[in-house]
């Protein structure tokens, strides 16, 4: 693999990360537990799925082939989606959509405070921007996850058995693939590992805050990156394109 | 063939479509405007990442310009360096204040640089006494506020 296909496999991760999980969290537009929440679940995942929309577009131009951040989008089956498990988790009930977005703000802040400085001028400038995004995401998905486990003995056994379900989806986020290694090496993206630090530091002190147990490191699933997906991505795929896949090139 | 500053002044006239009292301009989405060999360029830069009214003002700034009879153009969109609220101009945040929109704290303001949150002024009475409700307001760009003083809820154009 030559540093432009790597430069493709993870503009293309970032964008399938950010748009499988923006996705999920649409789901909630018209159903969150309150006016005021609905309102800001739908405006992190529009946050997202414009972060995807500037991913994609990037993977197309490096790969060079003429595809578009639709064709990217709509026409690619789950096994051409390298996006984290985690991501394409069901939303489940508001505890476990809190958690998985939890997990994945802490990961995701850091990686893009270190995008922002990135050799590579696009990835850089995506960052810049999407930083600034995430810092509220994770704001927002740290204060519920405190008044969740500090909460009613209801929800804080709701946010436990989420975290201890979705505890098995985190490893596979610092585990570098060839194309993570290539670009790391480079100094285009930083060594995913070295996210680690980070992203114990902020789940332990709000696990901590919110009185909840970090659950035990254990055996840890992984398979997303590489394309071998949960049968939640197919599904949520198959609604997600049919109107592209119905009517080939239809325009909004 | 209008000056760059002639075309800057023709596209005041493109407005947020959300906040329809202030142009591009003030807001600080319009970067640039160069005029070379007869080709027209004009560089815009996106508030948020998913503002779903960046496309609608690029057709605008696209409208503008062939209405003035301009046809040689290219309208860029730059990521870098990312836009911020810092570049509301006062105008801008005059115009904000006025439509009801509380205008957003400075970033370089020492208590947001300490993680404390300034006093943000009801933009109807003027009163501090006001209470953040969501972070995630009617668009992107804004959070959910409410006065104790006249008890109106209110949008704050939030830092970013
Ligand atoms: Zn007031």
């Amino acid at each position: 693999m030559n540093q432009q296909e790597a430069l493709f496999r993870f503009a293309l991760r970032m964008g399938d990360n950010a748009l499988v999980l923006g996705h999920r969290i649409s789901e909630w537009c018209g159903h969150a537990p309150a006016l005021e929440e609905d309102i800001a679940q739908t405006n992190i995942a529009l946050d997202l799925i414009g972060q995807a929309r500037n991913y994609l577009t990037y993977a197309g131009e490096v790969e060079g082939k003429g595809r578009k951040e639709d064709d990217l989008a709509y026409l690619r089956d789950s096994r051409e989606y390298i996006n984290a498990l985690i991501t394409e988790q069901p939303k489940g009930d508001f505890a476990h959509t809190i958690v998985r977005s939890f997990l994945w703000d802490a990961f995701h802040r850091p990686l893009l405070n270190a995008l922002a400085n990135s050799s590579d001028e696009r990835l850089k400038g995506i960052a810049e921007k999407a930083v600034k995004e995430v810092a509220y995401h994770l704001r927002h998905s740290s204060e519920w996850l405190i008044r969740f486990g500090d909460g009613t003995e209801e929800s804080h056994r709701r946010a436990q058995t989420a975290l201890d379900e979705l505890w098995r989806f985190t490893g596979e986020l610092f585990e570098a693939d060839e194309a993570e290694q290539i670009l790391a090496k480079e100094g285009v993206i930083p060594p995913l590992e070295s996210l680690k630090a980070e992203w114990n530091a902020t789940v332990d002190r709000v696990l901590a805050e919110a009185t909840l147990k970090r659950p035990s490191e254990g055996w840890m699933a992984s398979g997303g990156k590489k394309g071998v997906h949960t049968e939640h991505l197919s599904l949520m795929l198959a609604e997600m394109q049919t109107l592209q896949r119905s009517y080939p090139g239809v325009e909004w | 063939m209008p000056s760059a500053a002639e075309i800057e002044q023709l596209l005041e006239a493109v407005k947020d479509p959300e906040i329809p009292v202030i142009s591009i301009r003030e807001l600080g989405v319009l970067r640039e405007v160069s005029v070379n060999n007869g080709e027209v360029e004009v560089t815009i830069t996106p508030t948020y990442s998913g503002c779903p009214a960046m496309d609608f003002m690029r057709l605008e700034v696209e409208r503008t310009l062939k209405q003035a009879g301009i046809g040689n153009f290219q309208v860029k969109q730059v990521l870098s360096p990312a836009w911020t609220t810092d570049w509301i101009n006062e105008e801008g945040r005059r115009k904000l204040l006025e439509f009801g929109i509380a205008p957003p704290p400075h970033s370089a303001d020492i208590r947001t640089l300490k993680g404390e949150a300034p006093p943000i002024a009801c933009p109807q009475c003027g009163s501090t006494d006001t209470a953040l409700v969501s972070h995630f307001g009617s668009t992107a760009c804004k959070a959910l506020y409410k006065c104790n003083a006249c008890k109106e809820p209110f949008d704050l154009f939030k830092c970013h």
